[in-house]
């Protein structure tokens, strides 16, 4: 993929996926990021929040079913849209994926993560996955007037 | 057997931007390994090192998950539909103790 990929963020939609993060604190929050794709930026316009399914370890580990992702997939064609990523928070944790999101990954998506550091919101990043799979890239976020970074 | 395989959004840079593909194949394995022989890109995020589907690579025939019907031996007729649909996961890894640490 390009190393010159984008994604917009409104700030109204920066500022929900640090709430989410925050009242799911100290356990990992989950949604779908659903917007319109470019040739070199990509625009989230709504977020779809959803329930992290790891009942057994939600501090440190997100999972979404099939049916989340469908469920999902319908609301954007709903609005004219698509899912275009996913967005988690890392509790106690950096912004950066971990091993754990790189095996786990598709390519194409990009995946935004927001540090919550002891309920609060703190940085908020995004990556793609390389093609070959052995890192993730990161994707500049670009802020809508009225985002704080 | 003729059957229409339909392709995940994230996957379809890897096989020619399209939606899905047409192939003749006997169960859902053949049709998937056909798959991957037709556009060689797709393989390492369908498949593991080993050789097994992926955990988060849902594979359907119709409407059933391949993992209630035979999973990969699962027989197909002609007209069917093997959909492929991502689950979703992640994590921060290692949950920090410094809580249990920094208590005196």
């Amino acid at each position: 993929m390009s190393g010159e990929a984008r994604l917009i963020l409104g700030g109204e939609i920066a500022e929900a996926i640090r709430a989410h993060g925050a009242e799911t604190y100290p356990h990992e929050c989950c949604g779908a990021m659903v917007g319109r794709d470019g040739d070199e930026e990509r625009e989230v316009l709504a977020l779809w929040p959803l329930v992290n399914r790891r009942d057994d370890s939600p501090r440190n580990r997100f999972s979404l079913t099939a049916e989340d992702v469908l469920g999902a997939e319908r609301a954007a064609r709903e609005k004219g849209l698509e899912v275009i990523g996913w967005y988690h928070s890392h509790p106690d944790h950096p912004a950066r994926p971990s091993d754990y999101d790189r095996d786990h990954a598709w390519p194409w998506y990009s995946y935004v993560i927001v540090s919550v550091t002891e309920g609060a919101a703190r940085a908020i990043t995004s990556w793609r996955l390389a093609d070959d799979r052995s890192a993730f890239v990161s994707e500049e976020i670009g802020l809508r007037a009225g985002a704080s970074g | 057997m003729a059957v229409k395989v339909m392709i995940p959004t994230p996957l379809r840079a890897y096989a020619g931007k399209r939606e899905f593909a047409e192939l003749e194949a006997r169960t859902v394995g053949e049709a998937l390994g056909r798959l991957t022989s037709e556009f060689g890109e797709l393989r390492k995020h369908l498949y593991t090192d080993e050789g097994r589907i992926r955990s988060f690579v849902n594979v359907y025939v119709n409407d059933e998950d391949i993992r209630y019907l035979g999973k990969e031996d699962t027989p197909i007729k002609d007209g069917d539909t093997i959909s492929i649909v991502p689950s979703i996961a992640g994590g921060c890894g290692q949950v920090r103790s410094s809580l249990w640490t920094e208590r005196r």
